[in-house]
């Protein structure tokens, strides 16, 4: 008799436990992002404020992109609430049914670029792919434009360009042809591989992560590449001979989703919503040189005005850039980048 | 009594004795298999099932249907076979760089004495606790373009021009012949251990010069080390992935480097999948052409004796 009440007590206390699990794990949420010095700046601009502000804990994890979490969701083992990827993988990924729909009356949309807001994925921060050469073998007078960098004749020495980012690559060959930077997209693709295929014999390493990039910069191996500005920027900020701007540089988003079947949905919305207001949206500057997505982040007044001139995302910097499509490539990318795999592997 | 009849009466006895005997070997050989089956087990959990899953998603394409689309792939796009190529290319030099590099170091080891020889094996073995990253970035200092190599031999003008070793084919079988040296080292020095002092004594003994005796009497013997040391060098090779991905400048590609680049492309895993299946055949094949050719001690399948 007093055993089964034992029994009947541990049942009880077993289903509070179970009905009081939740409710404790809705206050954490994990998101994972790139890491490094990217993810470092996040958590001060968005992480640590949000968490404050919603009373929650936001554990991190960090990322290796769609992969991971296609693997998550094909598995049924979801553990991240909110991920960032490239924008290219938000579309493709969007594509495959991965991500949860996104509520529009929880987050506010204004001030995003409508490329960037879809029904599963909401644009968070810029990258740029800007044209960087040495000061210390060109002096001032190093290639500026993409035909420049093309003109082998012009501008003697090593080339380097990514190898992992055909999206990139491609757009930065059709620049090369002198297509203007409004009329890339829909880049002609077979146009920006004869172009690739003109300037491969000079390319001495084909990159395929920015801590490559930058090493091959850094060291002298090449004089000119393509790099991402965050790169490009610490460089210059350690004091490497180097110069580069935003002129023909490539805009390429960065955009966070809710893994298809996370448990933590409502949570994750709200803290979403939060990581794109203008508010937290104007902190990341002060920490990375990754721009906000939200252009309404300028408009805060946190951004000190000589600060801005150095974002990319800045109105300024936006209009001599060429912003790169999702939706093109989501539906062109796997094609694209065989045929650039191809291309530079003969 | 004929001894004949003798034999007649044993017979039965005989029977009962082989019987006895066929039993025993039977117990024992259940015996042994009951012991083996947690092994058995194991190997045909965490390798067998996870093979054969590996094989059954690369029948599949990116809709799910059965197709032999990522099979097709390799044919029907040149880079694929240009990879395949670089694969051997790299695995041949640094195969053959492994040989040059590594037969007389394991002969000088083998000659120490055993205290020595001790000392000396240790650093052999010592990168073999250093990460493989850690490694090939070391490489890349030393070798790039304003690398120690190049800054000496422009300091001492021995040459005008830096000279190009990284970021290159040389770059990753500099970077892989010194990963790969000690699974050469290793094998070729314990065959050479085991060679007979003797048989080389009495070499000399008979007349042969020093290089004769090594040419036809320790050569020979050290074959099947030699052999065993290089299969396991070239398989390893051909699924590298780490050096080559840093030390080519994206220029060299390797199977395990597109295998990578696959399976983050396509959404269905069968793509990946498909370059494992091709290299684990590839890799059968080989290991049972290098059986047929240089014996069964050679790739450690079992010995003969």
């Amino acid at each position: 008799m007093t055993k089964r009440l034992c029994i009947h007590g541990l049942a009880i206390a077993g289903l509070l436990a179970s009905a009081a699990v939740p409710a404790s794990a809705a206050d954490t949420i994990t998101v994972a992002s790139w890491g490094g010095t990217y993810q470092e700046a996040q958590t001060k601009a968005f992480f640590d404020p949000t968490a404050k502000d919603l009373g929650i804990t936001i554990k991190q994890d960090t990322t290796n992109g769609l992969d991971d979490v296609r693997l998550q969701v094909t598995g049924n083992a979801v553990k991240w609430d909110i991920t960032e990827l490239g924008a290219d993988e938000c579309a493709r990924g969007s594509k495959e049914g991965l991500f949860e729909k996104l509520d529009y009356n929880v987050i506010d949309k204004t001030g995003i670029n409508p490329k960037l807001v879809h029904d599963d994925w909401v644009g968070i921060s810029y990258t740029s792919v800007v044209l960087i050469y040495r000061t210390d073998v060109f002096g001032d007078k190093g290639p500026k434009t993409w035909a420049d960098f093309w003109d082998v004749q012009k501008f003697p020495g090593r080339r380097a360009l990514s190898g992992s980012q055909a999206t990139e690559t491609l757009s930065v060959a059709a620049l090369a042809k002198g297509i203007p930077i409004d009329k890339v997209y829909p880049v002609d693709i077979d146009g920006a591989l004869q172009s690739v295929d003109k300037v491969k014999g000079h390319i001495d390493a084909w990159w395929t992560s920015g801590a490559q990039a930058m090493q091959l910069v850094k060291d002298g191996e090449v004089d000119m590449a393509s790099i991402w500005n965050g790169r490009a920027g610490t460089l210059k900020k350690s004091g490497a001979p180097v110069s580069f701007s935003f002129d023909q540089g490539v805009l390429t988003a960065d955009c966070m989703v809710i893994p298809k079947g996370s448990k933590n949905k409502d949570i994750a919305m709200k803290a979403l919503a939060k990581f794109v207001s203008p508010d937290l949206q104007a902190n990341l500057p002060l920490y990375v040189d990754n721009g906000p997505a939200n252009e309404k982040a300028f408009e805060t007044g946190k951004i000190p005005p000589e600060r801005i001139k150095d974002i990319n995302s800045a109105p300024e910097n936006v209009k001599k850039q060429v912003l790169q499509d999702p939706a093109f490539w989501r539906d062109t990318l796997v094609e694209a980048t065989e045929k650039f795999n191809n291309l530079i592997q003969q | 009594m004929s001894i004949a009849s003798l034999d007649h009466a044993r017979r039965p006895d005989r029977a009962l004795n082989a019987d006895a005997l066929n039993a025993d070997a039977r117990r024992e050989a259940r015996g042994l298999l009951a012991l083996l089956s947690p092994g058995l087990f194991l190997v045909f959990a965490v390798i067998i099932v996870p093979i054969g899953w590996l094989f059954w998603l690369s029948l599949f394409d990116e809709s799910g249907q059965l197709s032999a689309a990522n099979y097709a792939r390799f044919f029907e796009q040149a880079s694929y076979i240009k990879t395949f190529l670089t694969t051997f290319k790299v695995a041949f030099f640094v195969t053959g760089a492994c040989v040059l590099f590594g037969y007389p170091l394991a002969y000088m080891l083998s000659q120490l004495p055993r205290r020595a020889a001790g000392i000396c094996l240790i650093f052999v073995i010592l990168p073999f606790w250093t990460s493989v990253l850690v490694r090939t970035y070391a490489w890349l200092v030393i070798l790039q373009r304003k690398g120690l190599v190049n800054t000496w031999l422009i300091d001492l003008g021995v040459i005008s021009q830096p000279l190009p070793l990284a970021n290159n084919f040389a770059g990753v079988v500099i970077g892989m012949t010194h990963i790969m040296l000690p699974f050469l080292v290793l094998p070729l020095y314990a065959s050479m251990k085991t060679i007979d002092v003797d048989c080389l004594r009495a070499g000399m003994n008979l007349g042969a010069s020093p290089s004769a005796t090594f040419r036809q009497i320790f050569f020979p013997l050290s074959l099947p080390g030699l052999a065993s040391g290089v299969v396991i060098v070239f398989v390893l090779c051909l699924g590298f992935f780490v050096t080559p991905a840093l030390m080519g400048g994206g220029k060299v590609i390797m199977w395990a480097m597109r295998m990578e680049q696959t399976t983050s492309l396509y959404s269905n895993w069968g793509a990946g999948a498909a370059l494992g299946v091709v290299l684990l055949g590839v890799t059968l094949a080989l290991l049972g052409l290098f059986q047929w050719l240089l014996g069964a001690r050679a790739t450690g399948v079992w010995s003969q004796r």
